[in-house]
């Protein structure tokens, strides 16, 4: 009942529709990460999909590209690393960027850096993702190619950060360019504080074991 | 509240008490190895096997005493005796090393008739002996009945100080007559001589490289600074010899750890006339030795290449003296294998100086053991030689066939792998080729077959590719036109 009222029609069709409306974004990112939030023609359902892709993506091209493209020693290979590579960035950039832009009078919600991160995303899913079963077609001369393109999908996604930085929170290029700067700092200072804490914990279980230890080696 | 914590801590500990963290390590004591495309180390069976050591006081003439320098040429073992200032020449007959002849002094026309720590040798075909006469400051040529034919000095050039020593390190002589000796602390190269023993010139000299960040330093430093900067030293060498072709095989250890793996190094050099080297490097990893150092039972830093010699199947192999490995490299740069290892059982060495061989079997010169360690091939090096020999001559099949056997005795044989693939290659059977060299990652080869496979796949299925063409492009937009001219004619 509860499932049956979650994937009602009218929710499957705005999903669909705005996940279309990725492809007006990519296409034309300043227009279009504006009318995302601000027209409301965005979802976070679809951020979540396009995300799960690119997951997907990054997931199988580990193991369907051709290993002329992709070589992995399977024996030291962890797939949970590899989502956690992928996943992890993305919650630090939006917190680290939330956290900055609302102390420097960004518009954006949370949410709608969670959205306009996971639009600028599409690039990446719709080039890669062929091109995994492309790749297997490919010998290593014409690897090239297949560079190229990859390398070209990464720069337009990172062209669409940018641009998506700039419409969400309605700041100027420069400005822009130095909130990205300062989101990835403020990211590798959450990485080394949570290193920080983790590793006094730790310290602090081991102080208590080795204390137990002594007095056991003593006492027996 | 607070006691069941207490309680529960404990509990938690002495839950962790129960299960003692137990290190487990993995016996690391192969003798042989290869190193696979990740550059890790990975067993094989025996390829060489010591089958004894040759000491002097087995031939009842003595120990030697710290031997540097030793040669062989068809069944006879020169070796130079050092510190006891002789030459010692052995011949294995019948699978018995027997002594033929010591001596320590010549006849003939020269003011010394003995050496002073001789420390290489060389023959000839007809029987003349360059030798190394160190500490005299010299290189001598006898004849094969020990008579004095002449003696190569310092050259009298310009390039070369008068005042220093001339030590003469290792010798060799091609078949024209030209002499290559290695001279302690020159760094031009080999010092050549014309066959009546003049001075020719200099080969193989390290070229100067420009390095930006020197000339960026040198421009910012003043003339007091420049003047203490470390010069550039060109690579000095430790040791050489000849191949069947009469190229120069030669290793050096002066390099910084940084650029073997870049083969800017290049430990390993086949220098031809113009003394160029011309070493062929297909392999996974350069010809360097160990690809990976560790600093384990205080032996540490990279492989210390001092010998090498050049089989007639042109496969090469090297001596290191960091671990006391000798590794084995094909006429492409691959690795065939690395076995050996310092210690004091057969087949283990303590100061390796010299490494050449007879037939197949390698014989190495210990100058602490003071003794010379016969290696034969086993059974499985012998399936690599053929396989490797059908392979030079053509015969692609039937080193697959060997390489096949191969297989069997050791499933971690890239070469075998490679080698099978490139025989399916040449029969046309390119899936089975392409899955061979998949396995081991030869991107070039398994592309070479791909890219038949493709050919041949298209050819075969070009009838339902151009099918679906035109089922998916053609048709859609001809009933779309179709459909346009019936609007145009309806309408009109």
């Amino acid at each position: 009942m509860k499932i049956a009222t979650y994937v009602n029609k009218q929710n499957v069709i705005h999903i669909g529709k705005t996940l279309r409306y990725s492809l007006y974004v990519i296409t034309h990112p300043l227009d279009g990460f504006w009318d995302l939030t601000h027209e409301k023609r965005g979802s976070i359902a679809a951020a979540n999909i396009i995300i799960f892709m690119a997951l997907l993506t990054t997931v199988y091209k580990l193991q369907f590209t051709s290993f002329l493209f992709n070589k992995i020693i399977w024996e030291y290979e962890k797939v949970t690393i590899d989502i956690l590579g992928f996943i992890m960035p993305i919650m630090l950039g939006c917190i680290a960027n939330w956290a900055l832009t609302t102390l420097f009078d960004g518009k954006g919600t949370m949410k709608q850096i969670y959205m306009a991160i996971g639009y600028a995303l599409t690039p990446y899913v719709i080039i890669q993702l062929p091109m995994i079963f492309i790749s297997n077609l490919m010998t290593v001369e014409e690897g090239a190619f297949y560079y190229y393109i990859n390398t070209f999908s990464e720069l337009w996604c990172g062209l669409l950060i940018i641009s998506a930085v700039m419409m969400i929170h309605d700041y100027s290029l420069g400005k822009t360019l130095l909130t990205i700067i300062a989101t990835i700092a403020g990211m590798i200072l959450i990485v080394f504080i949570l290193l920080l804490f983790f590793s006094l914990v730790t310290d602090a279980f081991a102080y208590f074991i080795s204390l137990y230890k002594e007095i056991a080696f003593r006492f027996y | 509240m607070r006691r069941k914590s207490i309680v529960a801590v404990f509990f938690c500990f002495t839950v962790l008490l129960l299960f003692p963290s137990i290190t487990v390590q993995a016996e690391n004591n192969m003798y042989t190895y290869t190193y696979d495309y990740w550059g890790v180390e990975r067993e094989s069976p025996d390829a060489y096997e010591a089958e004894r050591l040759v000491t002097g006081d087995d031939l009842s003439i003595g120990d030697f005493k710290d031997p540097q320098g030793m040669f062989v040429k068809d069944n006879r073992i020169y070796i130079c005796d050092t510190g006891n200032n002789r030459i010692v020449i052995l011949e294995k007959v019948n699978d018995e090393i027997t002594l033929i002849d010591q001596f320590s002094e010549f006849t003939g026309d020269t003011a010394v008739n003995t050496f002073s720590g001789p420390q290489d040798i060389y023959v000839t075909d007809s029987g003349d002996m360059y030798i190394c006469d160190t500490n005299n400051q010299r290189v001598v040529q006898l004849s094969s009945d020990k008579k004095f034919i002449k003696a190569m000095v310092r050259p009298v050039d310009e390039t070369v100080d008068q005042k220093s020593d001339f030590l003469p390190l290792k010798v060799v002589a091609d078949k024209s007559g030209r002499i290559i000796v290695l001279v302690k602390n020159y760094n031009k190269g080999f010092v050549e001589y014309k066959n009546n023993g003049d001075f020719a010139g200099f080969i193989g000299a390290n070229e100067v490289k420009f390095n930006m960040t020197d000339y960026i330093w040198k421009m910012i430093s003043t003339k007091a600074q420049r003047a203490q900067m470390k010069q550039f030293v060109p690579t000095e060498y430790n040791n050489l010899s000849l191949d069947q072709d009469g190229f120069i095989y030669c290793t050096t250890s002066v390099f910084k750890e940084n650029e073997l793996k870049s083969d800017k190094a290049k430990p390993i050099r086949k220098l031809n006339a113009m003394g160029t080297d011309i070493l062929i490097k297909n392999g996974f990893y350069p010809p360097i030795g160990d690809v990976w150092w560790g600093s384990a039972g205080g032996v540490s830093g990279t492989s210390k290449l001092i010998d090498v010699t050049a089989m007639d199947n042109d496969t090469y192999y090297a001596l290191d003296r960091t671990r006391g490995r000798i590794f084995g490299y094909d006429s492409q740069g691959n690795l065939i294998y690395a076995f050996g290892s310092l210690g004091n059982k057969l087949g283990y060495y303590q100061f390796p100086t010299a490494l050449d061989h007879m037939g197949n079997d390698l014989l190495v010169l210990d100058s602490k053991f003071a003794g010379i360690t016969v290696l034969t091939l086993t059974p499985y090096g012998e399936l690599i030689n053929k396989a490797l020999a059908e392979y030079k001559k053509g015969n692609y099949d039937q080193s697959a066939q060997y390489w096949e056997q191969v297989i069997m005795q050791n499933g971690n044989d890239d070469m075998a792998y490679i080698g099978i693939g490139r025989s399916l290659l040449r029969q046309g059977e390119y899936k089975k080729a392409m899955e061979y060299f998949k396995l081991k990652y030869d991107d070039d080869n398994y592309s070479k077959a791909f890219q038949l496979y493709r050919k041949q796949w298209i050819e075969k299925n070009i009838g339902w590719i151009m099918t679906i063409f035109f089922g998916l492009i053609i048709i859609p937009s001809l009933v779309g036109f179709i459909k346009k001219i019936k609007r145009e004619v309806d309408e009109a």
